[in-house]
């Protein structure tokens, strides 16, 4: 099979892409595909019509490729793709869609407010900031709706720190969201077709701990797969985490964040496309149950040629 | 991008290359691997940041993030003709190994280029190194045992830092101002540090154009360095890659000339004044700190390029060296010009920022609620890159400012970069204070509402006087 694996682009997690997508492309040779490897840009579409690959492996992260823009195209395109469709990935990756849809659905999610620039800019969103500050208790998370990894991710634990985590925040998107923190443990599933992979536990070092940067540095944060957690804990867990994949309606593969609190799990972030990187915990927690690299490149690859009906927004 | 060795070890693969085979790195593979990995390799560099340097590589953005010299103002001609008399001439002794030192031939024309800076040093007193960056590497090396204190700037020269801990030191920064690093700071340290039983085993500098804040250190603070440097008997490292890339200014005397060589080791390039690619800089130091680096670099690499170091060779012989040197002067001042134009015209008032008389650098500082990493974020989004202030300094400090480089761009290019990332910090300038409802007065208040208030074009390669400014 010709498959065409995208990668790149201009997303701040473009590093992320590439190793994600070098590994991909290694295993798709190793199972006799052909790897057409393909960095997003201006000739995206051109490229794809030349090579005409049968299926088309997404190994972007970030706005553009995990936001539901390139599974647009290729839906228009006719081509069948890995990973969540159009609209699941735009609900991932607008974290304040995506915790409306979980309320609604009664999923738990922790309390949040979210303004654009425009809120603050024109119509006077700063004299709010007591009452959600009042609302959300400290210390409270600052983060740009639609970032992935830790990018802009911002602690402040009393009220003169908002306004430089909001500009700092501001930086990467034009929506932020400021967030009740919820103190517990950092917890990671992963969800491949419909099943729900070994729980990862990230640790992060007691110095790092409001460092999100800390957590994708190996040697600062230790992972632990499968996490120590009762069976039923663990059950738990992985419900909610397919329960959110579901209700998403995430298909083929992602990897659902939570935190571990007092009142249980509450959900964090759904990433539509987790990276795939050697030190990734998507392929960790594959692994943990016997999934190698290749077979977990192979396993999502078969899931995009079994993708329900088109979602394209134009008739065929 | 950053400067060529601050840059991030995966370079990007071509779509076309052959692709080399690997058995996957699997998580236990990582943590095999990190059991033996040495104490050292912990100190690692935040990977947000490299992440977002991986988009400065992309063609359409405008990279004011590198080190970089122009070294497409070289002649290609004679680039040429030097090249081939060396594989007609000398294609044997071109192709062997050479002596770890260096060649004579290579030390004389060593010895040119810091006699035009004022020093006589002895032909002894030299070693050439691959690279500037390997001379501080070595000196490290042979001077620090893990724990041991060195000071330098701060800022500091990014590519430093790593260095200097991955052997483990201690490192002190001293403020800098105007007139380069801070000599009663340094005293203070210094008397501390004694008082403490500890004892500092060298003081790194940048006395001219300072890496990455563009200035220089008075002629006072020179001499005070060079005495407390005695006093203390403590050693200066003085790194001056660029000190022949004056732009306007009366030259300061090398602290190496104001010390004869004593304590003061000096640390010099052909990067920026020939060639960065061929890889050649070199230390002057008395001999027994010469013998031991020796060693070090014989353990090291055996010794530098000798194909270069005939290249060089061959190009002083041209004996228009010093001419190529005034090209360089001529189009980096033009560079210089127009960047500060483009700050006076397009960064608020709440920004101030450094006017090198020299060199390749300008450090702009921000309002302290700006953090130039998350603004490195959103520059990107206009495509347009710079140096977070963060990476000159082990500490953390340097959140809030940037390093700027006009070497590498043309006039045109420097003024839309500048102009981009003028309008990035506005927009988040504005956003504080409406969230704040703070106005905060420009530090820069006194900045002359000048003619360029409307949109106009660059001043071209004209030299423009510019109104001085005290940051």
């Amino acid at each position: 099979m010709r498959v065409a694996v995208l990668k790149g682009g201009s997303s701040l997690e473009r590093g992320v892409s590439l190793r994600s997508a070098a590994r991909v492309e290694d295993a798709l040779e190793e199972l006799g595909h052909e790897a057409i490897g393909i960095d997003v840009g201006q000739d995206l579409v051109d490229r794809l019509r030349s090579e005409r690959p049968d299926v088309v492996f997404i190994a972007l992260h970030g706005p553009g490729g995990e936001d539901g823009t390139v599974q647009e195209l290729l839906e228009i395109l006719g081509l069948p793709y890995t990973g969540p469709g159009v609209a699941a990935c735009a609900l991932c990756m607008d974290k304040v869609a995506a915790k409306h849809e979980m309320r609604t659905a009664g999923l738990p999610t922790s309390d949040w407010a979210a303004f654009n620039a425009t809120a603050f800019r024109e119509l006077g969103a700063a004299d709010t900031l007591d009452e959600i500050e009042a609302r959300l208790g400290f210390p409270l998370v600052v983060k740009p709706a639609s970032q992935g990894s830790s990018l802009g991710v911002e602690f402040a634990s009393k009220r003169e720190e908002v306004p430089e985590a909001l500009v700092a925040a501001f930086s990467y998107d034009d929506r932020v969201l400021l967030e009740r923190y919820v103190s517990g443990r950092e917890l990671a599933v992963s969800v491949l077709g419909s099943e729900a992979l070994p729980v990862v536990e990230a640790i992060p070092r007691e110095e790092d701990f409001f460092n999100f940067e800390a957590r994708y540095e190996i040697g600062r944060t230790e992972y632990v797969c499968p996490a120590e957690l009762g069976e039923s804990e663990t059950r738990r867990v992985q419900e909610l985490a397919t329960r959110t994949y579901e209700m998403l309606g995430c298909s083929g593969f992602a990897r659902v964040d939570l935190i571990l609190g007092d009142d249980g799990p509450e959900v964090l972030e759904v990433n539509a496309i987790p990276g795939l990187t050697d030190t990734s915990l998507f392929p960790m927690a594959a692994e943990a149950t016997g999934i190698g690299f290749t077979e977990l490149v192979e396993r999502i690859l078969a899931s995009a040629r079994d993708r329900p009906a088109s979602e394209a927004t134009l008739p065929a | 991008m950053t400067d060529p060795r601050e840059r991030e070890d995966r370079p990007e693969r071509p779509l076309d290359a052959p692709r080399r085979r690997r058995a996957h790195t699997t998580s236990r593979d990582l943590e095999r691997y990190a059991g033996l990995f040495a104490r050292r390799t912990q100190v690692m560099r935040s990977s947000a940041m490299r992440d977002l340097m991986a988009i400065t590589a992309r063609p359409e953005v405008i990279s004011l993030a590198g080190g970089l010299p122009d070294t497409s103002a070289f002649p290609a001609d004679s680039f040429a003709a030097q090249m081939t008399r060396i594989a007609h001439e000398s294609s044997a002794e071109a192709l062997q190994y050479g002596p770890t030192d260096g060649f004579e031939e290579t030390k004389a024309c060593i010895v040119e280029v810091m006699e035009a800076e004022g020093m006589a040093p002895d032909i002894d007193d030299l070693i050439v190194t691959t690279g500037g960056q390997q001379a501080i590497d070595l000196i490290t090396k042979t001077l620090v045992d893990p724990g041991d204190p060195v000071i330098c700037e701060a800022p500091t020269y990014p590519g430093a830092v790593p260095t200097f801990c991955s052997y483990e030191a201690e490192v002190h920064h001293v403020s800098t101002d105007d007139d380069g690093m801070r000599i009663d700071e340094l005293e203070a340290l210094l008397a501390k540090l004694r008082a403490d039983g500890r004892r500092p085993k060298f003081i790194y500098s940048v006395p001219s154009f300072q890496n990455p804040a563009g200035v220089t250190m008075s002629e006072e603070r020179r001499r005070r360095l060079v005495e407390l440097a005695r006093e203390h008997e403590v050693l200066v490292v003085e790194d001056s890659p660029y000190g022949l890339l004056r732009y306007d200014g009366e030259p300061q005397p090398t602290l190496y000339s104001l010390d004869g060589g004593d304590y003061v080791l000096y640390l010099g390039t052909f990067s920026k004044i020939l060639s960065p690619g061929i890889r050649i800089g070199w230390v002057a130091a008395p001999p027994p700190v010469l013998d031991k680096i020796g060693l070090g670099k014989q353990a090291a690499d055996l010794c530098t390029s000798t194909l270069t170091q005939y290249f060089v060779r061959e190009y002083f012989a041209g004996g228009r060296w010093f001419e190529y040197i005034e090209d360089l002067i001529e189009i980096y001042r033009a560079r210089r010009d127009a960047m500060l134009e483009a700050l006076e015209r397009h960064f608020p008032p709440q920004a101030e920022w450094t006017r090198p008389e020299g060199g390749m650098f300008i450090w702009a500082t921000l309002p302290d609620y700006i953090d130039t990493t998350d603004l490195l974020a959103k520059a990107l989004r206009e495509n347009v890159a710079f140096v977070p202030g963060r990476a000159a300094y082990v500490d953390g400090r340097g959140a809030s400012s940037m390093r700027l480089n006009f070497s590498a761009s043309k006039e045109e290019e420097l003024w839309e970069g500048i102009r981009r990332i003028g309008r990035v910090v506005s927009e988040q300038v504005d956003l504080y204070e409406t969230i704040t409802g703070e106005h905060t007065v420009g530090r820069a208040e006194t900045r002359p509402a000048g003619p360029g208030d409307e949109p106009e074009e660059p001043a071209g390669g004209d030299v423009v006087p510019m109104p001085r400014r005290r940051s």
